[in-house]
C-alpha cells in the first residue's frame, strides 16, 4: 500500500475548460512558431529523425539548432507519456502512487539551497521588569554540508505529513567535489529516510554509479523497476524555449534508464517569461510539452512528471519572487493543464520570498501552501523550511511547515454527513435541549478521542509571549533523537565496496570522526564588496 | 532648439523610450526617442560631451533618484539604461573624435558549465547604461576562451557570474590561468551571483565581489577614482 497523501475531492481551477484549450492551442503554435532552440546534438538528431523540423543555426560559440516541433509529434508523445507514475521508497508503504487524473497530494521538500541556517536561542530580559525573560531566536547562515543533509532527512522521516524526500541542502564540504557529489547526497538522503528521495544531477558521469547505489538498495535492476526509490528532475529548457546542452544530455541518459524523471521548466514571468498569465502559462505549458516529447522520443513510455516552476520577478531584484500572489496564480494553472494531459504534475508552494522564520514567512507559505495544495497536484514541492527564494533551508522551519500541513490536511477531510451522523445529531439536539443547561458539552467528550477533533497549535506558547521558534526547536531535537532505519549493514558495506566515491565518514560502521571536520566552512552572509 | 532637443532627450531617458515605438510610463509621450534625439542632436552639431552631460547623466540621475525612493523599479531603471547604452552606440564614434574618454571597456562572462545569465545581463545593462563599453561574451565558456579574449582584446574589467557552487570554482582557475599568461594585473576581476561571496572572491583573489549591478557600478566608481 502506498502513502495516502490526500485526496482533493473538488480541485480548485482558475482556468475554465475554454480557456485550457486556448493555452494548450497556444502551446502548440508555440512549439512550430518559433520553435525551441536546442544547443544539444543529441536532442536535435532524436527530433530531426522522428520528422521535425531541424535546421542548424549559425552560431560562433555553441553549436545551435532551431527545432520546430510537429503537433502530431507531441500528441504521439502524449499518447504514450504513462498516466501513472509510481515512486518508490526504501519502506515500500512510504510509495507515491501518482495518477495524472486524480488530484491526490503528496508534499514534498525540496530543494539545494547553499545555505544551512542555524538557530540559537539568546536570552533577553525586559527593561521595565527584569523578573521576565524571553527567549529570542538567532539564526546563523552558513555553507551546507553532507551532515547538514544526513540530519534533514533524518528529522524529514518523521514528519508526519511529508511524503518524500527531495534535497533540501547542497553539500559543500572541502571533500566534496563534482565527481562524489551525486553518490554522496544521494546516499546521505537514501541512508537517513525510508521515503521516497529526488535530486537533481551534478555530474553526468555520476548517473551509473548512482543507478547502481539505487539497485543495491532496491535489491536488484527488476526491483528498482518495480519500486523506484530514486528519481531526478532536470531543468532540460532554459526560457524561454532553449534546450541546454549538459542538461538536455542528462535528460536523455535518465529517459533511456527509465527511472522516473521530472520535466521542469522555471521561467519567471517578466524576465525569462511574459508577464501576463496567459503569456507564462502558454510558454511554459510549451516548453513542458517539448521535454516531455523528447523524453518520449529517447524511451517511449519512460515515466515523467510534468514540471512546472513558473514564478513572478520581483520588482526591486528581477529575482524569483515566490511569495508574490501570482505566483500560485500560475502554478495552479499548470496543475490544471497537466490534468488535462492526464500526467502526474509536480508544482510549487511554500517557498517564500522572507530570509529568516517570522511572520512573512508565516504568511506568504500557507497563503500559497493551501491555495496550491487545493488544486490537487499529485508531487506539491511545497518546499519544507526553504527560505529566501530557494536560497536558504532551515530545519526548524520544515518542523513548522509540518505543522501547518496537519491543519490543511485536516481541513481536506471529506465531510461527514450521512444518515447515521444526521439521525445521531438528532437525537442529541432533542436531548439537549430538554436539560437546563442546554450545553452539549458532554458529547465532545467521544469525539475528543477519536481524532475527529483537529488538535491544538502544537507550538503555542503559555501566556503573551510566543514560544513557537523554541517549542519547535525543542520538537527538531526530538525527532533527531528518535532513531531511523539505516540501510542494512551488509547492502551498506556492499555499496561502500561497490560505489567509487563515497564518504567514509558516510559509512556508519567506520570510525567516527571529529565533529569540527564534518563542518563546513562557515560564512557569513554579509554581503557587500571585499574591499570593504 | 538646441535646449529642447536636450530637454526631450532627458525626458525620454527618464521614461526608458529608446525609440520612437516604445512605450514610456506617461503615455501621452510620444515622438522621437532617445536614439532619434541623440541623432538629431549630432545632426544640429551640439557637441557630444553636452549631450551626454545634459541630456543623458542628467536624466539617467533622475532615474537613479527615483529608485532609490522606490517610485521606480528594477524593469524602469533597466529601460532607461538600454535606451542610453544604444545612445551611446552612436555617440561613441564622436567621443573618440573628440578625444572624450569613455569610462573603460568590461567583459562580462557566465563560466564554464554554467548557463545562468539573468543576473549577468542585468549587470551588462546597468553597467552600458553607465557609460561602460560592455562586450557579453556569453555563458557557459571555457576558462580558456576568456584568457583569449583577455589576451587579445585587453579589456580593463573582467566580470566573472556563476550561480552554481561547482561552477563558482571555475572563479578561481580563471584568475590562475590570467596569471600564467601574464595578464593578471592587466586587468581587474569582479566576480558576483549567488553562490559567490566576499569570502570566495578574497580567497581565490579576485579584485571584488559584487552583491548586484548597483554594486558593480559603486565598485567600478572607486576602482576610477582610484586610477585618477
Ligand atoms: C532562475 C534560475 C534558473 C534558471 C536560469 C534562467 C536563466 N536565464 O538564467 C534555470 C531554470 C534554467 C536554472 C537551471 C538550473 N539551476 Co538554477 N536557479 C535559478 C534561480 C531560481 C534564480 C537565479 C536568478 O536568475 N536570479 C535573479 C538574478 C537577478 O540574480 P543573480 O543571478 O544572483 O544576479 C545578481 C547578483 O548575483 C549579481 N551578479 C551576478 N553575476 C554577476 C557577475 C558580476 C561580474 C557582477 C558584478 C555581479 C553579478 O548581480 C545580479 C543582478 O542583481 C536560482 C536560485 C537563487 N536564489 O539564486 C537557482 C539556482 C542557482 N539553480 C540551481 C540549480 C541546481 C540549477 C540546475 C543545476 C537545476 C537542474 N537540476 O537542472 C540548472 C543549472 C544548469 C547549469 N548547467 O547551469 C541551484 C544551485 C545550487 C547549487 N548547486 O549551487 C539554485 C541556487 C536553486 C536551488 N536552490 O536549487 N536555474
Amino acid at each position: 500500500m502506498p502513502r495516502e497523501g490526500i485526496l482533493i475531492d473538488n480541485p480548485y481551477e482558475r482556468m475554465t475548460g475554454e480557456q485550457i484549450e486556448r493555452v494548450h492551442r497556444a502551446s502548440m503554435e508555440i512549439l512550430v512558431d518559433p520553435g525551441l532552440t536546442c544547443f544539444n546534438q543529441k536532442a536535435a538528431d532524436i527530433f530531426a529523425a522522428a520528422g521535425a523540423d531541424v535546421t542548424s543555426v549559425e552560431s560562433d560559440d555553441h553549436p545551435t539548432w532551431l527545432i520546430k516541433i510537429p503537433e502530431k509529434l507531441v500528441l504521439d508523445a502524449l499518447e504514450s507519456v504513462p498516466k501513472t507514475v509510481k515512486l518508490g521508497a526504501r519502506n515500500p508503504a512510504n510509495a507515491l502512487v501518482m495518477h495524472g487524473e486524480e488530484p491526490r497530494v503528496y508534499f514534498i521538500s525540496g530543494s539545494e539551497t547553499n545555505i544551512w541556517l542555524d538557530v540559537d536561542f539568546q536570552t533577553y530580559t525586559r527593561k521595565s521588569d527584569p523578573g521576565i525573560e524571553i527567549q529570542v531566536p538567532e539564526f546563523i547562515p552558513r555553507r551546507g554540508t553532507v551532515a547538514d543533509l544526513c540530519k534533514s532527512a533524518h528529522v524529514c522521516e518523521h514528519l508526519e505529513t511529508l511524503d518524500g524526500y527531495i534535497r533540501t541542502v547542497n553539500i559543500q564540504d572541502k571533500d566534496i567535489t563534482e565527481d562524489n557529489k551525486d553518490v554522496n547526497k544521494f546516499f546521505a538522503s537514501l541512508n537517513n529516510t525510508t521515503k521516497h528521495v529526488m535530486a537533481g544531477l551534478t555530474s553526468l558521469n555520476q548517473l551509473d554509479n548512482v543507478v547502481n547505489m539505487a539497485k543495491l538498495i532496491a535489491g536488484g535492476e527488476e526491483q528498482l523497476k518495480e519500486n523506484p526509490i530514486i528519481s531526478f528532475i532536470t531543468c532540460l529548457v532554459k526560457s524561454p524555449l532553449q534546450f541546454v546542452n549538459d542538461t538536455t544530455e542528462t535528460f536523455i541518459e535518465i529517459c533511456k534508464r527509465g527511472l522516473p524523471i521530472v520535466v521542469s521548466s522555471s521561467p519567471q514571468a517578466g524576465s525569462t517569461a511574459p508577464i501576463k498569465e496567459a503569456g507564462i502559462i502558454a510558454q511554459i505549458n510549451a516548453e513542458v510539452l517539448a521535454g516531455i516529447t523528447l523524453g518520449q522520443l529517447v524511451n517511449r513510455g519512460t515515466p515523467v512528471i510534468y514540471g512546472s516552476v513558473p514564478v513572478r520577478a520581483r520588482m526591486d531584484t528581477l529575482a524569483d519572487s515566490y511569495g508574490a500572489v501570482e505566483t500560485s496564480q500560475y502554478n495552479i494553472d499548470c496543475v490544471q493543464m497537466a490534468r488535462f494531459y492526464k500526467i502526474p504534475n509536480y508544482s510549487t508552494s511554500g517557498v517564500c520570498d522572507s530570509k529568516t522564520p517570522g511572520q512573512q514567512t508565516s504568511i506568504e507559505r500557507l497563503f500559497s501552501d493551501i491555495l496550491v495544495t487545493l488544486s490537487g497536484p499529485q508531487f506539491l514541492h511545497c518546499a519544507y523550511g526553504l527560505l529566501d527564494c530557494n536560497s536558504v533551508f532551515s530545519l526548524l522551519q520544515a518542523v513548522l511547515d509540518d505543522a501547518h500541513f496537519q491543519m490543511i490536511k485536516f481541513f481536506l477531510r471529506k465531510p461527514r454527513i450521512d444518515e447515521v451522523e444526521i439521525t445521531d445529531t438528532l437525537k442529541q439536539i432533542r436531548a439537549v435541549v430538554q436539560t437546563p443547561q442546554k450545553l452539549y458539552i458532554k458529547y465532545i467528550r467521544k469525539v475528543m478521542r477519536t481524532g475527529e477533533l483537529s488538535p491544538s497549535y502544537p507550538f503555542e506558547g503559555d501566556g503573551e509571549t510566543d514560544n513557537v521558534f523554541a517549542l519547535a526547536y525543542e520538537k527538531m531535537n526530538e525527532l533527531l533523537t528518535k532513531p531511523v532505519e539505516h540501510i542494512d549493514q551488509a547492502t551498506t558495506s556492499r555499496i561502500f565496496n561497490e560505489i567509487p566515491g563515497l564518504l567514509p565518514r558516510l559509512n556508519r560502521k567506520s570510525e567516527r570522526i571529529p565533529r569540527s571536520l564534518l563542518r563546513g566552512t562557515s560564512m557569513y552572509m554579509k554581503k557587500g564588496n571585499i574591499n570593504d | 532648439m538646441t535646449e529642447d532637443i536636450i530637454a526631450a532627450l532627458k525626458e525620454n531617458v527618464i521614461q526608458g523610450r529608446m525609440t520612437q515605438d516604445d512605450e514610456g510610463i506617461d503615455e501621452s509621450l510620444t515622438g522621437p526617442g532617445v536614439l532619434e534625439l541623440t541623432q538629431a542632436a549630432l545632426d544640429n552639431n551640439i557637441p557630444a560631451d553636452e549631450i551626454i552631460t545634459n541630456g543623458i547623466t542628467a536624466g539617467m540621475e533622475i532615474v537613479g533618484e527615483r529608485f532609490n525612493a522606490k517610485e521606480y523599479f528594477i524593469p524602469d531603471m533597466l529601460a532607461s539604461a538600454e535606451a542610453v547604452s544604444a545612445a551611446m552606440d552612436i555617440l561613441k564614434p564622436h567621443l573618440e573624435a573628440s578625444n572624450i574618454e569613455t569610462k573603460g571597456t568590461f567583459a562580462i562572462v557566465t563560466v564554464r558549465g554554467d548557463i545562468h545569465d539573468i543576473g549577468k545581463n542585468i549587470v551588462a545593462i546597468l553597467l552600458k547604461g553607465s557609460g561602460y563599453e560592455v562586450t557579453d561574451l556569453g555563458i557557459d565558456v571555457p576558462t580558456e576562451k576568456i584568457v583569449e579574449y583577455v589576451r587579445e582584446n585587453n579589456p580593463d574589467y573582467l566580470g566573472l557570474s556563476a550561480l552554481l557552487t561547482t561552477t563558482m570554482l571555475a572563479m578561481g582557475d580563471i584568475i590562475e590561468a590570467l596569471k600564467a599568461a601574464g595578464l593578471r594585473n592587466k586587468v581587474k576581476v569582479l566576480v558576483g551571483g549567488a553562490a559567490v561571496s566576499g569570502e570566495y572572491a578574497r580567497e581565490i583573489g579576485a579584485d571584488a565581489y559584487c552583491v548586484d549591478g548597483f554594486d558593480a557600478v559603486r565598485v567600478l566608481n572607486t576602482f576610477q577614482e582610484t586610477k585618477s
